[in-house]
């Protein structure tokens, strides 16, 4: 009887501390079980209290099956997770689009959280990538040999993974110098570089990777993944807010986010997101005050448009951002023929260049305005 | 004593003079307990670094105005060493990384990772996480701004980032969508002569209405300046002469006489004293750009119509050589004589149309 009632009374008490044990050991595998989208929030506990993570991590997708959109990737990872070979991988796209989350998250689950360490170089721009780093410690990891199986048993791919994340920000130099590593030590490493722009990335380099693009995510894809974070955070926000979100984005999955995250924080708890307020905080500028500029453009004074010219710098709009709106605002615009519109797009070209090289933001919204000014008022 | 920009400064978002909503925001962002890294941007004088310091202090008590100055040494891969100095408290690390030109990178892969790599020692009283704020970003390289983009997201944990720039456009993309995005617009012509009377008043002046808006318009939008000038006037002269015209820098003139010269007559002999001048200026350590500024806003009130469009045109091309090339006297020099010829062409033509 007595025996019993010891038992009964250890049982409980035993399985809570296993499942605390688990709950600080195994923090790690939990990431690789995924499903379910909140990660190993439990490992970093403080006070109770699980400490905040941002949501652009919290939502970064866990498994390869996670990522949107990408499908000629994801079909060829899932069949090397399944077992076969992976080739030499060159990820380029625009920000946002999931290169790096594709790679990590297909490392961790070829390899698992023990092993991950051990076989997973990551090298990006924060990180010194010159030509010695090549040669010494690329090399020397690519050298090392990998078994086939996991410590636990299970078996796992016989090869490690360079990710060179953010290789168009290597010298020409570095890339030549990984040329010959890659050939040599294939049989042990693969690499995968991720960048923005591929035509950056040396041609010998591209013609020794399988290369993939990520797209811009569609309309429907990104909407639905914010709708879900939405409903995963308990946030109010109707749907033409999710469509500014969208709007403000450009496709990119993470601003889309960051956006929200930072709507969120901003309306407090209870507060719901506005349409208004998306615009506010991702620094677009309103339709009105792009509308008034080009009446300015109008008036063909020179005196207005350097007061409106110098009240774009006082407000703090960026001068890259008012190119881009009015961009599109440029081409819908009837008032203008096609050639004039090509005049002042051929303009904008040079101003954007001119933009990036550094030069000055007042004067070159000057060159800019005053080309569409003559345009409009003089045909050219 | 300190300055009146100094004395008066802010050290509340609750106090802030004006964006009120805006310091509404940053209060909820920072009552959250936690928020993304930040750029903050907007023209100069527009009170970004006063933001910035006011979210710390809401963030973090009294705790960060006890600042330290340290040298901190970095060594490039080539065995260059590097000093920078940086203005930290117990809570944050303040750096300029332009400061040490194009090795800035370095000093952003060190620091950082320095600074994020290690854990607040006690996190229950304090946040759990430092922060870094980097001054002048769009004046940085693009290779230190790749460097930064996977630091921000991989050491989010343990450091936030505050960015300050003037304006987004050179900042690479990857970092803007990493960043909220804060914009900071120069107070208006009613909201600077607000803060000037608020100002005199607590020191105990009395300053003519009309003398505010004097100062607020000559100051360019710019409230830093528009206080030094309100500080210079009251040195020079108390009471407050609303008649007496406000003292500009000797520079500014010394540029408009510089113009005026460039209109008078166009001559290669004239452009050599041009350039005498414009040498001065430039030992005086004024930046090229805004002689190139001031001397076309100097320009252009002598031109009509279309000349300005095709003055403004050459203004910009001549500016952007200057930044991509080495000595800016050449461009500044160019771009006089462009000036010349087409005005004198045109002059010229009108000549000719009298007959």
């Amino acid at each position: 009887m007595s025996m019993q009632l010891l038992v009964y009374v250890i049982q409980p008490v035993r399985a809570s501390a296993m499942q605390a044990f688990l709950k600080g050991g195994s923090a790690a595998s939990s990431k690789n079980k995924t499903d379910s989208p909140v990660p190993s929030s439990s490992s970093k506990k403080k006070d109770g209290k699980a400490r905040i993570i941002p949501w652009i991590e919290k939502y970064r997708p866990k498994t390869v099956e996670d990522v949107a959109f990408q499908d000629e990737v994801i079909a060829v990872l899932k069949k090397s997770l399944e077992g076969s070979d992976l080739p030499n991988l060159l990820f380029y796209g625009p920000p946002g689009t999931g290169k790096t989350s594709t790679i990590l998250a297909a490392s961790r689950q070829l390899f698992g959280p023990e092993l991950y360490k051990d076989r997973v170089l990551e090298l990006n721009a924060s990180d010194e990538r010159g030509i010695n780093v090549i040669r010494e410690k690329v090399k020397k990891f690519a050298q090392l040999t990998a078994g086939g199986t996991r410590p636990d048993g299970k078996p796992c791919p016989p090869f490690k993974i360079i990710i060179l994340d953010e290789a168009d920000s290597m010298t020409k130099d570095a890339q030549s110098a990984l040329r010959r590593t890659m050939e040599r030590e294939s049989k042990t490493t693969r690499f995968c570089l991720i960048c923005n722009y591929v035509s950056r990335i040396i041609e010998p380099i591209t013609s020794r990777c399988a290369k993939f693009r990520f797209k811009m995510l569609a309309e429907d894809i990104l909407i639905s993944r914010l709708q879900m974070i939405c409903k995963e955070e308990g946030i109010a926000i109707d749907d033409s807010a999710i469509d500014a979100v969208f709007k403000t984005s450009d496709g990119d999955m993470r601003k889309a986010i960051m956006t929200l995250q930072s709507a969120s924080r901003l309306c407090g708890k209870d507060g719901a997101i506005t349409k208004d307020m998306i615009f506010d905080i991702s620094g677009v500028i309103s339709e009105d005050y792009l509308d008034k500029l080009i009446n300015k453009c109008r008036s063909d004074s020179y005196e207005e448009l350097d007061v409106a010219v110098q009240d774009i710098i006082h407000e703090g709009y960026a001068a890259s951002q008012v190119l881009n709106q009015l961009h599109d605002k440029i081409i819908t615009l009837d008032s203008l023929s096609d050639k004039q519109k090509s005049v002042v797009c051929e303009k904008m070209g040079e101003v954007d260049k001119c933009l990036m090289d550094g030069a000055d933001e007042y004067l070159q919204l000057m060159a800019l305005f005053s080309t569409i000014m003559s345009q409009m008022c003089h045909g050219g | 004593m300190s300055l009146w920009v100094d004395k008066y400064r802010p050290t509340s978002l609750s106090k802030l003079d004006y964006h009120k909503d805006q310091a509404a925001h940053l209060k909820r962002l920072v009552e959250g307990g936690d928020f993304p890294h930040l750029l903050v941007y907007g023209p100069s004088g527009a009170g970004k670094k006063t933001r910035i310091m006011c979210t710390l202090r809401e963030l973090y008590g009294a705790g960060v105005e006890k600042l330290r100055i340290e040298h901190s040494q970095f060594t490039t891969p080539s065995n260059k060493k590097l000093e920078i100095s940086t203005i930290s408290s117990n809570y944050h690390i303040e750096v300029n990384p332009s400061d040490v030109g194009h090795n800035d990178r370095v000093v952003i892969q060190e620091l950082i990772k320095n600074v994020a790599q290690v854990n607040q020692l006690d996190s229950t009283q304090q946040k759990n996480f430092k922060i870094v704020v980097l001054t002048e970003v769009d004046r940085l390289t693009k290779d230190a701004q790749h460097a930064l983009r996977r630091t921000m997201e991989k050491y989010m944990a343990t450091c936030r980032i505050i960015l300050c720039c003037n304006s987004t456009s050179k900042v690479i993309p990857a970092i803007r969508s990493r960043c909220l995005g804060i914009r900071v617009a120069a107070p208006t012509i009613a909201e600077i002569t607000q803060v000037l009377t608020m100002v005199c008043k607590k020191e105990g002046l009395t300053l003519p209405n009309e003398m505010a808006v004097k100062i607020a318009e000559k100051s360019g939008r710019n409230l830093r300046r528009a206080l030094l000038m309100c500080e210079a006037c009251r040195v020079q002269q108390y009471p407050f002469n609303v008649d007496k015209e406000i003292s500009e820098p000797d520079w500014e003139i010394f540029l408009r006489e510089t113009a005026t010269m460039i209109a008078q007559q166009q001559s290669p002999k004239r452009l050599l004293e041009v350039r005498a001048r414009l040498y001065e200026l430039l030992t005086h350590c004024i930046p090229p750009d805004v002689i190139m500024k001031g001397l076309l806003k100097e320009l252009l009130s002598v031109c009509d119509g279309q000349l300005k469009a095709e003055v403004v045109q050459n203004a910009a091309y001549y500016e952007h050589r200057l930044q991509q090339g080495q000595k800016s006297i050449y461009h500044l020099e160019a771009f006089v004589a462009k000036f010349m010829a087409i005005y004198k062409r045109f002059l010229e033509e009108g000549i000719a149309d009298l007959f």
